[in-house]
């Protein structure tokens, strides 16, 4: 079962207090969208969720594979888009029709054989929730997913995370601009 | 074990494709040419400094591609990717270890035929060589890697690797230069130290960088 728990976590950072105490719990088919200003920690929140980052204090309990979009996408500059993210899916076991769906998913699907470096930010930004559509994690974690999209993949974006939390997935968002989707929200 | 390989694949084919893997044999290549032109056309000097020549330039060229080794899979998130995944930063370490070698030292062995003919060695200098080469170059390698996750998050990386570096790889230098069974012997303990060090080193400093 997919779970994403955060137990009484707190975050210092830098010599400043960015949240403490904070719990919550998502269990199958649940969302959650963290708001908040630059820098109150909506990023590190999430790295905490994804393990990267050590919490100052409390507990994060995570039950199922992870899966994370951040502003890098981690994907080859000089590979075509297909085989950049294909290099991901199969360290995640999964196969290339996967990858194939996801691109389909996100619309970048006519850009699978343009290699990385040429695609604009907008279309980068949908190339690292393609991978994450294409990992078949459990748990989704996404900063700023909607940074640089336009209409049609914000529709495609909050079409992708109903289908995830309807298959029983796990979503954690940190975003400025609404994503077309309703989930709790937590004001950090 | 997949993991692995699937990562020393990506990285060497990254390696050759930007052609940077080639810099440091072309330049291994520039020094034997240099030499004889600054020492002069004196054979016999020439056979008698040609292997120490040689392992100096070894040493300066294995510098090169150090700085694009981890640095700019820093900046991709290419680590987090993988820390996410349930890699270990040692085991993605000794991977890069692994894809290095793989991507420099190969092409030096061969490239040291023409170097060792241009500084007139014979026959047995150059098995010598050869194989100092094969035991010293991944020792040589586990050393870049290491440095350059050390160095990763520093502004201006560049001439510090060299400093970093180089002084560290004096050992190898002196084992790979002097002649005889027992250099060769402290020469595979030294790059075995190295080998086995190295992942441990460049894990603690890729897991200290996300703090």
């Amino acid at each position: 079962m997919t779970r994403l728990g955060l137990e009484r976590i707190s975050c210092f950072r830098g010599g400043r207090l960015l949240f403490e105490d904070l719990s919550l719990t998502l269990l199958p088919g649940e969302g959650m969208l963290v708001t908040g200003a630059n820098g109150v920690g909506k990023s590190s929140l999430l790295r905490i969720a994804a393990g990267l980052l050590a919490p100052s204090s409390g507990r994060v309990v995570r039950e199922g594979a992870v899966a994370l979009s951040t502003e890098a996408a981690a994907l080859d500059e000089d590979r075509d888009l297909f085989a950049a993210l294909d290099f991901w899916a199969r360290l995640d076991g999964r196969d290339e029709g996967a990858v194939a769906l996801a691109l389909a998913a996100i619309g970048l699907a006519p850009l699978a054989e343009v290699p990385v470096r040429l695609l604009s930010t907008g279309q980068r930004r949908r190339a690292t929730l393609a991978r994450v559509i294409a990992s078949g994690a459990g748990i989704w974690l996404l900063d700023e997913p909607a940074s640089g999209l336009d209409a049609d993949a914000l529709g495609a974006l909050s079409a992708a995370m109903a289908g995830h939390l309807a298959a029983g997935g796990v979503i954690l968002a940190a975003s400025h601009q609404p994503l077309g989707i309703k989930m709790r929200e937590l004001a950090l | 074990m997949s993991v692995f390989l699937a990562l020393v694949r990506r990285d060497l084919g990254r390696a050759f494709a930007h052609g940077g893997a080639w810099l440091p044999v072309i330049f291994y290549l520039l020094v034997a040419t240099l030499f004889p032109f600054a020492i002069g056309p004196d054979a016999a000097l020439l056979a008698k400094v040609g292997s120490g020549a040689l392992w100096t330039a070894a040493l300066l060229a294995a510098l090169l591609p150090v700085e694009r080794l981890v640095r700019p899979d820093i900046a991709a998130g290419v680590f987090d990717q993988l820390a996410i995944r349930g890699q270990s930063d040692e085991g993605v370490a000794a991977a890069k270890l692994a894809a290095h070698w793989l991507s420099f030292g190969p092409t030096l062995m061969v490239a040291s035929l023409p170097a060792a003919a241009l500084l007139n060695l014979d026959g047995q200098a150059v098995r010598r060589l050869e194989i100092g080469l094969l035991l010293g170059t991944p020792g040589l390698a586990a050393l870049g890697v290491a440095v350059a996750a050390l160095t990763a998050s520093l502004r201006g990386a560049g001439a510090l690797i060299g400093l970093v570096m180089l002084p560290l790889a004096v050992p190898l230098l002196i084992f790979g230069a002097s002649p005889g069974g027992g250099a060769l012997k402290l020469l595979a303990a030294t790059s075995l130290l190295f080998v086995a060090g190295a992942p441990f080193v460049a894990g603690a400093a890729l897991r200290a960088g996300r703090n």
